[in-house]
């Protein structure tokens, strides 16, 4: 095949002539570039702390600050997808690194995120001088860190269940690690992956208010974007701004969600080994357009060219993933001593790092005032218990009549993963609001906050889960007569048990983790705060008290961590164990 | 004289269990392939013959021996030898030409000449107009064609087979088979030596120079047949069967089991022997139908195979479990039933139950040792761990899983002992 710049001479002629769909792609794809310089020379402007970045309410600066938004949240997925990659590779192809990496991720990923921004905004700060670019480093950073873990997770997952027959015909055929790597590994993780990103997205949203409008040292600093105009509206009191603000956020949702997700989901169905029966292939007109346009075919054809060029330089990357040969090399003494050597000087490490809080919390914090705060964490774990009672009660029942009517769940499914994407904060002013003119317990009447964005994986799963219940298992029960409490003790909620753990394992952890957005909603000069971890928390970080922020991290960590291992992980196993069809 | 593509010599392999203790896979093997030659590898399923494949593949490194390729050690997969899979193994993100074009990509082979070569590969195994599909667009059938082609389009001396046909439809795989005899022989490919894997005997003897019968616990070679018939070889002629009745005398005559023809010495099982894993049910209805006519209770182990449709891997594990009971003799290729196995038979549901269970505790000590502790113990249970670390002795973790599995399925038939899923206990009250 004869080729010109890269793109095969086939594609000439029919690149000359234009269709509908390349000019809608052009558009696309130069509005992209367009943006992303435009807000490039915006970053770069000089930034001294202490002067005040101007924020207006103005309804036609909403776009603006929606694509700011947007771009900081794509930076920072970006940065969460570099970082699955390599700390998941790392983590599989190093066995001995794994032991150590994966449980510092259950970690990572129950520290909150506003602990992130906390403690790392003054170092960005520092890093970039005078300028606007350590805040907006230090935004991408903590919307980051409300985004990888899960991420990374489902790769490390998946790495780790490549099909042994797959790895088998990959050596044979003498594939390198690098080819490997891209060839096997990766498209292979890649369906679990894009849901996983969704899932970020949607997080990311929720704290993307907390990410930019930073209180640094009792000092407010706000970058121009979405959230700002969010706590501005908050702070001055104005309905109205609010509800633009809702307005955008539900069309910039929708346009990612229809010119990325959707199209991205589809795709990966072909990375799927089998179709599972009755899954409904997805459909998306945005790839529909991409995949017959012929500019971006040719593009792609371009970019193919360009990987084949790359593939000679590329010696430094190959060794983040060949699998480490030496290590097995070794004399097994020798071997199983260094590993002890190495557990050693972890341990000596981590007890290290232990005493080192233990001593920068106890010179402040009193043993009472640690009591107290393991109290508080009590206080908001019966809250996160409760609400996930309560919202199990509420959408299972709705989630079982939903998925029962396949043609029903297919037009719901669409909409509940819209709703989990939507950032419930926007409705915190509508809560403070009853709460205060109906002089509501704000102990009680707070906490709805903390699971508005999260109690739609309950319902999402449970209505996969129903909807995945055998035919004949229903004709069966039709048959028998069986209805009412037996049909749903012995037949429904044995079969969706699997499902709706996954759901509320999700929900509970998303509890947890808005538990210091949720705990202490404003209004203008009302705040209404309730007593929880969270709120200690929150309450530390505006005062910029860093041991106190430092303790109620690591309790939290601690409930996280106990709820996960004595009530999750029992629950799965079950589920795993008992409650599946084979 | 032919050269030698591959020779073993005292190749054996071990896995670690988890207390240290190797278990032989393999021992001691020592085989020579030549150019111009298929050889069949048959033998009872876990025997060793695929882990052999996958040494001789370079994919696991044997603990002694040497493996020699066209007089080079192998130690890691090289270049001129290829395998085809059981599960097909294909990309499912890539299509046919993708599928076929990975390991030239490997080779560093550039874009266009792979291409070619992509597409003849393609053409020569009759994927034509196939080369876009994804593999789920295809049937098995065209699926493992798509195997076979990314394996020759590398144009290896030495292609290996590991049960290539096994997970396609009797018709399927007779078209495919056919096929590959077909570019073998008119010397199509170039490939110089075939080595093919199989449960089939009937395969094996349709497509092999030399079929090598394995035996197991641990892989050793128990003999060798040369088959000289010429191709295409039909499977009806007296030859053939003559050659099927040999592998089968040779497949059921293992040696380490002579001690099982003589009643006397059937005690001689220890606490370790792998129970093969054969469903109650199946052996059941073997033997019911061994009593019926036309075998009227004796039967050409060949021809009972073909008549049941059974493939070699699941009639031997039946038959060595009626053997191992007591219910049936074998001998010389030939199932016999015994005494007890037709008043086995012959009885109603319950009797049934009596005669398998006083034959279970005869003759399998497992069974017997398991009864006996739960007897012993104060509250007559007993957590299924206890049996699996015993087991583990003499075993795998994984064989000692699926052998308590055997021995509690038959032991729950006799009504023995009784066991509880969720918790697995095993108690006197049955389940």
């Amino acid at each position: 095949m004869l080729r010109h710049w890269g793109i095969p001479v086939e594609l000439w002629p029919l690149r000359l002539r234009v269709g509908w769909w390349d000019i809608a792609a052009a558009l696309l794809v130069f509005g992209a570039m367009a943006a992303l310089i435009w807000t490039g020379r915006k970053v770069a402007a000089p930034f001294t702390l202490g002067q005040p970045v101007s924020i207006s309410l103005d309804a036609m600066l909403l776009p603006e600050y929606a694509l700011r938004t947007t771009l900081r949240m794509f930076a920072a997925l970006a940065a969460s997808l570099l970082f699955s990659l390599v700390y998941a590779a790392w983590a599989v192809k190093l066995p001995r690194a794994g032991r150590i990496l994966i449980p510092l991720l259950d970690i990572l990923q129950s520290v909150p995120i506003l602990g992130y921004l906390s403690i790392t905004i003054t170092g960005f700060i520092a890093l970039f001088p005078g300028r606007l670019l350590g805040v907006e480093c230090a935004a991408i950073f903590a919307i980051f860190t409300s985004q990888a873990w899960n991420m990374t997770f489902s790769l490390y997952q998946s790495f780790r269940t490549v099909p042994a027959d797959l790895v088998e015909a990959a050596r044979m055929y003498r594939l390198s690690p690098w080819h490997r790597f891209w060839r096997l590994e990766v498209p292979f993780a890649m369906p679990s992956l894009i849901w996983n990103m969704m899932m970020s997205m949607s997080g990311g949203w929720f704290f993307v208010v907390a990410a930019e409008a930073i209180t640094v040292n009792g000092q407010n600093i706000m970058l121009p974007g979405i959230g700002s105009y969010i706590a501005l509206a908050i702070e001055q009191r104005d309905l109205h701004a609010v509800g633009y603000a809702i307005a955008t956020m539900l069309v910039v949702i929708a346009v990612y969600d229809q010119l990325m997700f959707r199209p991205l989901l589809a795709w990966s169905a072909k990375f799927k080994a089998e179709a599972v029966e009755g899954e409904s292939e997805l459909s998306s007109w945005f790839l529909t357009m991409v995949q017959r346009a012929k500019l971006i075919r040719g593009l792609a054809a371009l970019a193919r060219a360009l990987v084949e060029l790359s593939r000679r330089a590329r010696g430094f990357l190959t060794a983040l993933v060949r699998p480490v040969r030496r290590e097995a090399a070794l004399p097994a003494d020798l071997d199983r001593w260094l590993g002890r050597l190495l557990d050693i000087a972890l341990s000596l490490l981590a007890l290290a790092g232990g005493f080192l809080i233990w001593r920068y919390v106890s010179g402040e914090v009193a043993l009472a005032e640690a009591v107290r705060v393991l109290l508080l964490g009590l206080f908001t774990a019966l809250r996160v218990a409760a609400l996930i009672l309560l919202a199990s009660l509420v959408w299972v029942p709705v989630g079982v009549w939903i998925g029962l009517r396949p043609q029903l769940a297919q037009r719901v499914q669409p909409v509940v993963q819209f709703l989990a994407a939507f950032p419930a904060n926007l409705f915190f002013p509508v809560v403070v609001l009853a709460i205060v003119h109906f002089r509501l317990n704000v102990e009680i009447w707070i906490s709805p906050l903390m699971i508005l964005g999260t109690q739609w994986y309950i319902l999402f799963n449970v209505i996969a889960g129903a909807s995945a219940i055998p035919t004949e298992l229903r004709h069966v029960c039709a048959n028998l007569g069986v209805k009412g409490a037996v049909w749903w003790r012995r037949v429904v909620l044995p079969a969706i048990f699997p499902a709706y753990v996954t759901g509320a394992v999700t929900a509970s952890g998303g509890s947890w983790n808005a538990s210091i957005v949720a705990e202490v909603a404003k209004w203008g000069d009302t705040t209404l705060v309730a007593t929880g971890i969270g709120a200690y928390i929150a309450h530390s970080t505006e005062a910029g008290d860093f041991p106190r922020i430092a303790l109620g991290i690591v309790v939290l960590c601690l409930y996280v961590t106990l709820f996960n291992r004595l009530l999750w992980r029992r629950l799965y196993n079950l589920a795993a164990e008992r409650y599946r069809f084979d | 004289m032919p050269s030698d593509l591959m020779t073993l010599e005292g190749i054996s392999k071990s896995y670690q269990t988890p207390d240290h203790i190797g278990r032989l896979v393999l021992d001691q093997i020592n085989l020579r392939l030549q150019e111009g030659e298929i050889v069949a590898l048959l033998g009872k399923s876990g025997c060793g013959k695929s882990t052999l494949l996958r040494v001789m593949a370079g994919l696991v490194p044997p603990n002694a021996g040497a493996l020699l390729y066209r007089g080079q050690p192998v130690r890691e997969p090289v270049r001129g030898i290829a395998m085809v899979f059981q599960s097909f193994a294909l990309f499912p993100w890539l299509t046919v030409l993708g599928n076929v074009e990975l390991g030239l990509e490997a080779l560093g082979i550039p874009r266009g000449e792979r291409r070619r070569r992509a597409e003849a590969a393609v053409d020569l195994i009759g994927l034509g107009g196939f080369e876009g599909a994804y593999p789920k667009e295809l049937s098995g059938g065209m699926r493992q064609r798509v195997g076979f082609a990314r394996a020759l389009v590398t144009e290896p001396d030495l292609l290996l087979l590991d049960e290539p046909f096994s997970a396609l439809d009797v018709l399927t795989a007779s078209t495919l088979r056919g096929d590959l005899i077909e570019l073998w022989l008119e010397r199509r490919i170039p490939t110089k030596g075939i080595l093919i894997v199989s449960h089939n005997v009937e395969e094996a003897v349709e497509l092999a120079d030399r079929i090598i019968v394995f035996s197991s616990d641990p892989g050793r070679i128990r003999g060798e047949i040369p088959i000289t018939l010429p191709y295409p070889r039909d499977a009806a002629h007296p030859a053939f069967r003559q050659i099927v009745d040999e592998v089968y005398t040779l497949l059921t005559t293992a040696p380490q089991r002579d001690d099982l023809r003589r009643p006397a010495k059937r005690e001689a099982i220890g606490l370790g022997y792998r129970l093969p894993n054969a469903s109650i049910q199946r052996f059941l209805g073997l033997i019911e139908d061994l009593l019926a006519a036309p075998h009227n209770g004796r039967a050409d182990i060949p021809v009972l195979a073909d008549q049941e449709a059974l493939g070699m891997d699941e009639l031997l594990p039946m038959i060595e479990a009626l053997e191992l009971l007591g219910f049936t003799h074998t001998a010389k290729g030939d199932i016999e039933v015994t005494g007890s196995g037709r008043a086995f038979a012959e009885a109603d549901m319950l009797e049934r139950k009596r005669i398998f269970a006083e034959h279970l505790l005869h003759h399998v000590p497992l069974a017997a040792h398991i009864r006996r502790v739960l007897d012993e113990r104060p509250g007559h249970r007993a957590p299924e761990e206890r049996f699996l670390r015993e087991l583990e002795d003499y075993m795998s973790e994984e064989e000692a899983a699926t052998v308590l599995e055997t021995v509690i399925n038959w032991g729950r038939f006799g009504e023995l002992f009784g066991y509880d899923y969720h918790s697995g206990v095993l108690s006197l009250e049955a389940a």
